[in-house]
């Protein structure tokens, strides 16, 4: 039995949405940001490899080696601004990024 | 099936930036002191991307055979302009590497304009990035990496491509604003621009994931094919990703309502970096809008125009209104450049399928003008600065004109051109868009817009007082002109939009056949 394209497409969007609201929800830890957008990016993931499987397409599931790979990518940037910006201010909280307004 | 050894030679362009960055790796990781080597090789690599840009795919023996004719010497210089024009929009499209890549005139402008908006700018910038101790090795190798994204984001010929050459541009951006880290306001703006432009990809991943679901292709040539028969082809889950893929883009342009990033990184980015992202960055993002909406999604334009359109006015209302209340000059520039881009998608949303696409003239016309706005504004900026003064607050211009009236003259041109004052370059920009939302039918737009960039041009001028009528502050520092080459170029650069104001002919011409080469269905 296979499961319908519609379920799994559902499931990708619930994820997305999970990583959306989380990025503009979230106000305590930048950590918690990182994890959200690595949730969306792998809701895309899913996406594509679901689209691929049912279309019998391979150029979805190649896409998804270079999202994964791009996203390791990204999360290593990310961590490593965190790192520099906890050691000029002593906290990861999103509120205390508010040195910059106008 | 029966592997066939692709067509390497379109791809030159990028091979050259590319050898360049790799071999700079190696150079930056077995030499201690590295800049200076650096700063050259990555001015000889922009240089020949641009240059083999500009002119792969056309015969010299063509210029030649056109210069010849063209009679003797003073009507050779009377019709230069005219041959150029014709030699540089006569390559043809070429298709390659399976089709993940192409070549068009388009392009290959846009490459080359990046290329040089980017050279210029390491110019403008080395004596400030010196100052600051940040111009490592690593930071002359990271430009050339965001070059390289720009490059193949504009060669892109499939949605594959278009996200690679976008996270290659993205990725070294984002370390490029963190790159001076003592400083709390760069990494706070570089934390920012990380989590939303991460956002943006996300979005722009959802939605081509969903284009890919409904036309089970990522090519862009196939994409046109699979839109025209509609039959196959799920229109609700198209359009459902086209949303997602315009929001993407207008976050890379930086129009309201995907705005917030722009002043904050603008304000907290080493001014030189700003300058890049200002200029490199923006031609990205426009080439991004041509590849995905004028040529992949063209089937949908009736959707995405309307769009369009509407993040257009509003950024222009937003980013003249909010420019006013600015104090400080980096983030005012911010606010007009969002304003900019605001034009730039009238112009892209006002296309009228029986007018051969010139309103894409028109808004390729005013972002190869913005960015040489841009890069004589942030060069007079990055000049007036000096070690522990950064000159971004609109009170350091006061007076500048007793300090030091020629760099106030090329300001005051950089101002006038950005307001749309008459007979600057600016002003033909803002005109053409204009003409084109105009003939579009869109009548109140272009009033609207109109009447927001006079509110606009109160901020633009503002500048020009405080630097002519006002008395400088006690302690203002004079502004040096840096070295003889640098100064030489920012003045021609800030000339040339003076020049361009008087005579936009040919540059309009080339877009108009710059589009017509690479867009025309």
């Amino acid at each position: 039995m296979m499961v319908p394209l519609s379920h799994v497409l559902t499931l990708g969007a619930i994820l997305f949405s999970l990583g959306v609201v989380g990025i503009f929800l979230n106000r305590k830890n930048l950590i918690v940001l990182l994890m959200a957008i690595e949730l969306m990016l792998l809701a895309v993931n899913i996406n594509f490899v679901a689209f691929s499987t049912y279309h019998g397409d391979a150029a979805g599931q190649i896409f998804v080696f270079f999202i994964l790979t791009v996203a390791a990518a990204e999360s290593a940037i990310g961590l490593a601004i965190l790192v520099v910006l906890f050691r000029k201010l002593q906290s990861i909280h999103v509120d205390d990024l508010d040195g910059l307004k106008g | 099936m029966e592997f066939q050894i692709p067509n390497f030679l379109p791809a030159l362009p990028e091979i050259v930036v590319a050898v360049f960055a790799l071999l700079g790796l190696l150079f930056v990781a077995l030499q201690r002191k590295s800049e200076g080597s650096a700063f050259w090789m990555a001015q000889l690599a922009l240089w020949s991307g641009a240059f083999f840009s500009l002119c792969l795919g056309r015969s010299p023996a063509d210029l030649f055979e056109a210069l010849r004719s063209a009679g003797s010497g003073f009507e050779v210089l009377r019709n230069l302009g005219e041959i150029l024009v014709v030699w540089v929009g006569s390559s043809e499209s070429t298709w390659t590497f399976s089709q993940l890549y192409q070549t068009d005139a388009l392009g290959e402008l846009l490459k080359a304009a990046a290329c040089m908006a980017v050279a210029l700018g390491l110019i403008y910038g080395r004596r400030y990035m010196r100052e600051r101790k940040l111009d490592s090795g690593e930071y002359y190798l990271l430009v050339l990496f965001a070059t390289l994204g720009v490059m193949v984001l504009a060669s892109a010929g499939s949605l594959l491509t278009i996200y690679i050459g976008l996270e290659l541009l993205s990725l070294s951006s984002y370390a490029l604003v963190a790159i001076n880290r003592n400083e709390l306001r760069s990494t706070e703006a570089a934390m920012k621009y990380f989590v939303l432009g991460a956002l943006a990809s996300g979005l722009l991943l959802y939605g081509m994931s969903m284009i890919y679901g409904a036309t089970q292709t990522l090519v862009l040539l196939d994409l046109i094919h699979a839109m025209d028969q509609a039959a196959g082809v799920n229109q609700t889950v198209l359009l459902f990703g086209l949303v997602f893929v315009v929001a993407g883009v207008a976050f890379k342009l930086g129009v309201a309502p995907f705005h917030m990033w722009v002043p904050d990184v603008y304000e907290g980015a080493p001014s030189s970096i700003t300058l890049f992202l200002a200029s490199a960055s923006k031609i990205a993002a426009f080439v991004m809008a041509c590849r995905l909406l004028a040529q992949g999604l063209w089937g949908l334009i009736e959707h995405w125009k309307l769009m369009l359109l509407l993040a257009g006015i509003a950024s222009i209302m937003l980013g003249n209104l909010a420019g006013i209340a600015q104090t400080n000059f980096k983030r005012m520039l911010a606010y007009s450049g969002i304003s900019h881009m605001g034009f730039l998608l009238l112009g892209f949303a006002s296309s009228l399928p029986e007018l051969t696409r010139n309103a894409y003239s028109a808004s390729l016309f005013y972002m190869l003008t913005y960015v040489l706005t841009t890069l004589a504004a942030f060069g007079i900026l990055l000049l007036m600065t000096r070690e522990g003064y950064e000159a971004e607050q609109l009170d350091d211009f006061r007076g500048l004109n007793q300090r030091s009236p020629w760099w106030a003259a090329m300001m005051a041109i950089a101002m006038f051109s950005m307001a749309g004052i008459p007979f600057f370059v600016g002003f033909f920009a803002k005109f053409f868009v204009l003409q084109a939302v105009w003939q579009a039918g869109y009548t109140y737009v272009a009033v609207l817009a109109v009447l927001m960039s006079l509110i606009g041009a109160f901020f633009y001028l503002r500048v020009v007082k405080l630097m002519y009528f006002d008395a400088p502050a006690a302690d203002a520092p004079a502004v040096n002109a840096g070295c003889r080459l640098s100064g030489g170029l920012l003045s021609a650069n800030a000339l040339a939009l003076g020049l361009l104001g008087l005579f936009p002919g040919v540059l309009l011409q080339l877009c108009v056949v710059v589009v017509q080469a690479s867009l025309a269905p």
